[in-house]
C-alpha cells in the first residue's frame, strides 16, 4: 500500500467517519484516496476553519476530530485551530503535508517547520520520515490525543512518504513507554479526602471542563446530592452539571453569578474536579477562597497546586476518582445552615437586566433557550456573546455548550457549529455570536450551505467589538479606540451564498425571528440589532478578589 | 536556587527541541544544559541544572517535563544521593618557568591538568564538582584567564 492508503486506512480503522480539510500541492496522493473513500470530507473555506469544525466535532461527540491540510500555508492557517483545542484539552488530529523528505530544510516552495511551529500548542507532534511508521503513529496518535488529558496531535507528513510503497501493518495494541496517564486516585488519598469533605460545614464542588471530558456528569450529580454541596462550574463545565438543579450556582469567576463567587469566597472546603484555577475564575490569587482548604482531582497532575495551593491532590480520570469516593463515603456533612446562606444570595443576588427600549441581548438567549426547550447544542463567539450565552441558557447536558475557552478565539463558533452538528445531526445547533467575531470565519456559510448543514447563527450585532469596548468604558475612559466596527448587510450576505438570512431589531421580533429561523431547513443567518454599549454584568475587574463585582446587581 | 535534574528521553527527532522549548515557553530558566546517549542508543540522559525561585516553581518544571510524552523519568538530585562532575577548558597566557611550577601544584591539588602549552598559550583542563571548580577558577585568576568553556553538570544517583 501506498503510505496515502496507509493513512485513510488507519484513520478509518480508528473510527473516523468524517474530517474536515483543504487541498493542495503536497497533499495531492491523500486527497487522490480520498477521492473514493467511504470517509465524509468536509470541503471547508479556510484551514482554520477545518480545524475549529473538526474541534467543534470532537466536543460534541467525544470522539477526536480530524482535519487535513497541505504543507506551509495550509498547515500555518491550521495553527490558531490547534492552539485553540491545545488549551481547552480538546483531541485533535491534525494531519499536514509536508515537502518531499529530501528537500525538508531547504527553504523550498511551500514549506514550513510545521513540528517546530506547533511543538508548543500540541499534546504531541510527528515527522513521519517513513511510510512504514505512518500506521504506528497514527494509532499512538489517536491514543495520546484521546486518553489522559487529551490534546491535539499534528501527524506531518512528507509528500514522498505519501507516495512510498510499503507492507500495511496494522499495530493491534499501543504501548508507549514513557506515556502512562494515572487513570484511577490513589486510595490513601480517597481516604483523606473523604475525611475532609465529612468534617467540612461548608463544602463547593467547583467543577470543570474535566467533568465534560471524562464523562462524569452522572458520577458528580450523585457526588453532589450525596454529601448535599453546591456545585459551580467553569465556563469549561458548563453542561456538566443541570443548571437547573437546586445545588448549582451556575458558572463562576469574572463574569460569573454573584452567588457562585461569593460561595467560593465563603467555602471552608473546595472540591475542584477537572478544573485549574485559571485567573478568570481565581481573580487575584492571594484573596482568593481565604478559608478553604481545597482538594484537587485533575488527571494532569501539572495543574494541581500550579495556581492555588492544595490540601489533598488526587491524580485520576474524574469519573473514576468521584466513582471511588462515592464508594468510600459513609456520612454525609451537615451543609443545611450553608445552603440556606446560598439561597439568600441566590434571591438578594440573581443575574438580572434591564429592559429598555432597543433589544437585550440577554432576552434574545432566553427566548432561545425557551424555544429550543433548553435542548441545544450551542456554540459561542468569543466577547460579550459569549459571556450573555455562558449566563442567560441553562445548560443541563454535557455536550451541549461549546465555547472557545482558554484561547478566547473570535471566529471558532461557527466553524464548531457545523462540526457539532455533523457530529450530533439530531441536535439544534445555535452559534450564538457577535458581529466582530463572525466575520471572522464567515467564509464557512458556503460549507455549510453546500453540504446541507443546518446551523444557525444568532448574530448579536452591537457594532462593536462589544467586550473592548466595555473595557474601554471601563478603565480606559471611554476612549473607543478602534472598537466601532461595522459590517456587512448580513441578511443579504446569507443569501448571497445561498443560506437564510432574517433580521430583527425590535423586541417583538426576537421571538418570531426565533422561530422562523428554526422552522427552515437551511442555515440561517439571524441578525438582531441589540442595544450598542450593553455591558456584560456582574464583572470583576482584572486583578481583583473575586467577590469584588461591579454591576448587575439587584 | 539551583537544583541539578535528570530526565532520560526516548532519543528520538526534536526531543532536546521539546526539552529546551518547555523551559523558554513557560519561563523556567536553565544554567546548563548535558544531552547524550546511554547504554541503550535508543535513550538519551540530559543533566539539566534549573534556577527555581521556590519548591513551587521546582515541582512545576518536574511535572511539566513528566508531561513531555518523550521523556521516561525524571529525577531530581536536591534530596538525593548522588555525584556530579564537571568538565572545564581554560585558556591561560602561557606561564613563565617559575608560576608554571606553582600552577602544576595548583592543578595537582584538584583533578586538573595541562592539555596543551604552545607559545604563549596553555590549555587546563580540569574535572570536578562545582565547589572545587568554584575554587579553582578563582585560584586560577592571577594566572591569566583568557577564556572558559564548561560542559555543564551531568550527574549519576546512587
Ligand atoms: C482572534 C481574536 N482577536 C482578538 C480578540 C480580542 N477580543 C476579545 S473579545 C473581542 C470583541 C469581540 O467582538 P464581537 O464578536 O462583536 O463580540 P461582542 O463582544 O461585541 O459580543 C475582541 C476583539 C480575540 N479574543 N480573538
Ligand atoms: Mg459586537
Amino acid at each position: 500500500m501506498t503510505g496515502a492508503q496507509i493513512l485513510i486506512e488507519s484513520l478509518k480503522r480508528e473510527g473516523v467517519t468524517v474530517m474536515f480539510g483543504y487541498p493542495g500541492g503536497s497533499v495531492l496522493p491523500i486527497f487522490d484516496k480520498l477521492y473514493d473513500a467511504d470517509i465524509k470530507f468536509i470541503l471547508t473555506r479556510h484551514e482554520q476553519g477545518a480545524a475549529h469544525a473538526a474541534d467543534g466535532y470532537a466536543r460534541a461527540t467525544g470522539k477526536a476530530g480530524v482535519c487535513l491540510a497541505t504543507s506551509g500555508p495550509g498547515a500555518t492557517n491550521l495553527v490558531t485551530g490547534i492552539a485553540n483545542a491545545y488549551m481547552d484539552s480538546i483531541p485533535l488530529i491534525a494531519i499536514t503535508g509536508q515537502v518531499k523528505t529530501f528537500l525538508i530544510g531547504n527553504d523550498a516552495f511551500q514549506e514550513a517547520d510545521v513540528t517546530g511551529i506547533t511543538r508548543p500548542i500540541t499534546k504531541h507532534n510527528y515527522l513521519v520520515k517513513d511510510a512504514n511508521e505512518l500506521a504506528r503513529v497514527i494509532r499512538e496518535a489517536f491514543y495520546i490525543a484521546t486518553s489522559g488529558r487529551p490534546g491535539p496531535v499534528v501527524i506531518d507528513v512528507p509528500v514522498d512518504v505519501q507516495q512510498q510503497d510499503v507492507e500495511f501493518i496494522w499495530p493491534e495494541t499501543v504501548e508507549i513507554k514513557s506515556y502512562k496517564p494515572t487513570l484511577f486516585g490513589h486510595p490513601g488519598q480517597i481516604k483523606k479526602c473523604v475525611k475532609l469533605i465529612t468534617a467540612a460545614k461548608k463544602p463547593l464542588i467547583y467543577a470543570g471542563g474535566g467533568i465534560i471530558t471524562s464523562g462524569a456528569h452522572q458520577e458528580l450529580k450523585e457526588f453532589a446530592e450525596k454529601i448535599h454541596a453546591p456545585v459551580t462550574t467553569t465556563l469549561m463545565g458548563l453542561g456538566g452539571f443541570p443548571e437547573t438543579h437546586e445545588l448549582s450556582l451556575r458558572m463562576l469567576g469574572m463574569h460569573g453569578t454573584a452567588f457562585a463567587n461569593h460561595a467560593i469566597m465563603e467555602a471552608d472546603l473546595i472540591i475542584a474536579v477537572g478544573a485549574r484555577f485559571d485567573d478568570r475564575v481565581t481573580g487575584r490569587l492571594d484573596a482568593f477562597a481565604p478559608h478553604a482548604k481545597v482538594i484537587h482531582i485533575d488527571v494532569d497532575p501539572s495543574s494541581i497546586s500550579k495556581n492555588v495551593k492544595v490540601n489533598i491532590p488526587i491524580v485520576g480520570d474524574a469519573k473514576n476518582v468521584l466513582g471511588q469516593i462515592l464508594e468510600e463515603i459513609k456520612k454525609a456533612p451537615d451543609t443545611s445552615a450553608w445552603l440556606e446562606t446560598i439561597d439568600s444570595w441566590k434571591k438578594k443576588y440573581p443575574l438580572t437586566y434591564k429592559e429598555a427600549g432597543k433589544i437585550k441581548p440577554q432576552y434574545v438567549i432566553e427566548q432561545i433557550y425557551e424555544l429550543t426547550k433548553g435542548e441545544a447544542l450551542i456554540t459561542t463567539e468569543v466577547g460579550q456573546n459569549q459571556m450573555w450565552a455562558c449566563q442567560w441558557y441553562k445548560y443541563t447536558h454535557p455536550r451541549t455548550f461549546i465555547s472557545s475557552g482558554g484561547l478566547g478565539t473570535m471566529g471558532f463558533g461557527f466553524p464548531a457549529a457545523m462540526g457539532a452538528k455533523l457530529g450530533c445531526p439530531e441536535r439544534v445547533v445555535f452559534d450564538i455570536a457577535g458581529d466582530g467575531s463572525i466575520q471572522m470565519n464567515i467564509q464557512e456559510l458556503a460549507t455549510c450551505v453546500c453540504n446541507k448543514i443546518n446551523v444557525k447563527v444568532a448574530i448579536l450585532n452591537n457594532g462593536y467589538l462589544g467586550m473592548v469596548r466595555q473595557w474601554q468604558e471601563l478603565f480606559y475612559k471611554k476612549r473607543y479606540s478602534h472598537t466601532c466596527i461595522s459590517g456587512p448587510d448580513f441578511v443579504k450576505l446569507a443569501e448571497s451564498y445561498g443560506a437564510a438570512g432574517i433580521r430583527a431589531t425590535k423586541k417583538e421580533e426576537v421571538r418570531p425571528a426565533i422561530e422562523k429561523a428554526l422552522a427552515i431547513d437551511n442555515t440561517v443567518l439571524i441578525d438582531f440589532h441589540i442595544e450598542p454599549e450593553e455591558n456584560v454584568y456582574p464583572m470583576v475587574p482584572a486583578g481583583e478578589a473575586i467577590n469584588r463585582m461591579i454591576g448587575g446587581m439587584a | 536556587m539551583k537544583h541539578t535534574i535528570s530526565v532520560l528521553v526516548e532519543n528520538k527527532f526534536g526531543v532536546l527541541a521539546r526539552v529546551a522549548g518547555l523551559f523558554s515557553a513557560r519561563g523556567y530558566n536553565i544554567s546548563s544544559l548535558a544531552v547524550s546517549e546511554t547504554l541503550d542508543a535508543g535513550v538519551s540522559y540530559m543533566t539539566l541544572v534549573v534556577e527555581a525561585r521556590d519548591e513551587d516553581v521546582l515541582e512545576q518544571i518536574k511535572k511539566q517535563l513528566n508531561k513531555l510524552i518523550d521523556v521516561l523519568t525524571v529525577t531530581d538530585f536536591t534530596k538525593k544521593e548522588h555525584v556530579d562532575r564537571e568538565l572545564i577548558l581554560v585558556k591561560l597566557k602561557s606561564p613563565g618557568i617559575k608560576e608554571k611550577e606553582k600552577l602544576e601544584k595548583l592543578l595537582r591539588k584538584y583533578v586538573a591538568k595541562i592539555v596543551q602549552h604552545k607559545n604563549d598559550t596553555a590549555i587546563i583542563e580540569a574535572v570536578a564538582e562545582q565547589a572545587q571548580i568554584k575554587e579553582l577558577l578563582e585560584a586560577l585568576e592571577p594566572f591569566g584567564v583568557k577564556e572558559l568553556v564548561r560542559t555543564g553538570r551531568v550527574a549519576m544517583a546512587y
